[in-house]
């Protein structure tokens, strides 16, 4: 019998998305429980991430508060290692910035084109797009994959927090403004979004381990906010932003802070989150159990 | 006492140049020293900072600790009513103030995007727990922040060992075309 005209759309592989991926140092090196969940919500929604080959860092904040040339070339040479044809795909936000801004400049610079074609001896690319984690949500459709998309994460109540480098830095202006995704998508799949006014406050980044007073103060306000607004758990969109979330909060009892490729996992089936809860300062587990998300 | 003479003139057009940024648009409503979620920690909220390269008391702003606390969250040039890029200021004055090698007002944050970017030179990518041990051992405080340090350890948020990029010369590239 013909079986494949019949065959579910989730598992037809000649569908899959292709995409290279960029996953940049905290999400490789400390946020794995992140990765570990971004890998498997993209696998269930047919996408096949194919990790750029030896990829550096992007720069982050400190290339360019110290020395503008690095700053220029670290993005450059990712840039110069991207497939022709696939779209690069970026999760960290920060590393979003400084390769999509750096792509935007080299674009509209002929002089810095032919920079880069000096130093890493290949043309530049102008029709690379370069996207974020969040842009796949205008390319799949959630329903196509979840039968009972509604009940999934049973009015789990989640404070979305997107960080600042997802707002529109001046470089960035034109560009497409992510807000509303988390929210969007976590409705969609079933839960209760509250609305707090800190999901874009700065969660203090490096001042973390240099000024942690600061951070303290910051990331207190952003949880002790959310928590007054009803929030059971915070959603994050950046790794580095969860870090700083769970490391510099000193108030009593906060909520656990999830990482939104987890509760994407989570809300299309994924059964491995032993491996990514036991990464987290505070543990998410008691909550998911009351709300019934996991046994 | 303000003096516009030429020479002052030119330390405002120096920033304006090398920052990109024209901030003579500010209208000093302060909307970014309210909005600013560190300015607790600077000693010149971000709109000051801005006069005192209009004043030309150059001495003064490239000293300052604001442009060393300044993260570029970009709170500030979001809500601006002219736009103006606030961050990219404190840019262009924080690699004024190393250049002329002055005395730096927050050692501490350049001496972690110091550390930073030295382990980005030597793996291509940053390597958290040497940048958190160099940089506790360059700031002498050893001992502070300790426990964190550790609960991060338990829970694996700190690889022990680097992750690598295969291609080295491609950081000599990056690091010493210059």
């Amino acid at each position: 019998m013909e079986k494949s005209s019949t065959r579910n759309k989730n598992t037809d592989q000649s569908e899959r998305m292709k995409l290279s991926f960029f996953p940049g140092c905290s999400l490789k090196a400390s946020g794995h429980e992140n990765t570990m969940s971004l890998l498997k919500f993209c696998d269930r929604v047919n996408i096949d991430l194919i990790e750029l080959e030896d990829w550096n860092c992007c720069g982050s904040s400190s290339a360019h508060s110290v020395d503008h040339e690095v700053a220029k070339n670290l993005p450059m040479r990712n840039i110069s290692l991207a497939p022709k044809g696939i779209p690069l795909m970026i999760a960290c936000p920060s590393c979003m910035i400084r390769m999509k801004s750096m792509y935007l400049k080299i674009k509209k610079d002929i002089n810095l084109q032919k920079e880069y074609e000096d130093l890493w001896g290949k043309p530049f690319d102008d029709e690379l797009e370069i996207i974020h984690f969040f842009d796949i949500f205008d390319r799949i459709n959630l329903k196509d994959y979840i039968a009972d998309p509604k009940g999934k994460l049973k009015n789990i109540k989640v404070a979305p927090y997107y960080g600042c480098m997802l707002s529109m830095p001046p470089d960035l202006r034109l560009e497409k403004n992510y807000y509303g995704v988390i929210e969007k998508s976590l409705k969609k799949l079933g839960a209760e979004i509250i609305s707090y006014g800190y999901g874009t406050r700065c969660c203090g980044t490096y001042l973390s381990a240099a000024k942690p007073k600061l951070a303290e103060k910051v990331v207190n306000e952003i949880v002790s906010k959310a928590m007054e607004a009803g929030a059971e758990c915070l959603v994050t969109a950046c790794a580095m932003c969860h870090l700083n979330l769970e490391i510099r909060c000193t108030i009593e009892n906060p909520i656990p802070v999830l990482h939104f490729s987890e509760l994407l996992s989570m809300a299309l089936g994924a059964q491995d989150q032993k491996k990514w809860f036991p990464r987290h300062i505070v543990d998410p587990v008691p909550l998911l159990k009351k709300r019934g998300l996991i046994t | 006492m303000i003096n516009q003479d030429d020479s002052q003139q030119t330390f405002a057009d120096e920033i304006k140049a090398s920052s990109g940024v024209n901030f003579n648009s500010c209208l000093h409503c302060k909307t970014c020293v309210n909005g600013c979620p560190f300015v607790e920690g600077m000693d010149y909220a971000p709109n000051a900072v801005i006069r005192l390269i209009q004043f030309g008391m150059e001495e003064e702003a490239l000293n300052c600790s604001t442009i060393w606390v300044c993260v570029g969250c970009n709170t500030c040039s979001s809500c601006c009513p002219m736009a103006i890029d606030i961050p990219g200021v404190m840019d262009g004055l924080r690699h004024k103030a190393i250049k002329q090698g002055i005395k730096i007002a927050e050692p501490d944050i350049l001496n972690f995007h110091t550390e930073v970017l030295n382990t980005v030179k030597k793996y291509g990518r940053t390597h958290k727990l040497e940048i958190m041990m160099r940089y506790k051992l360059k700031t002498m405080n050893l001992l502070s922040d300790m426990g964190m340090g550790l609960k991060m350890l338990k829970k694996r948020k700190l690889d022990l060992t680097p992750s690598k990029i295969q291609d080295k010369k491609a950081i000599g590239k990056i690091f010493n075309k210059k």
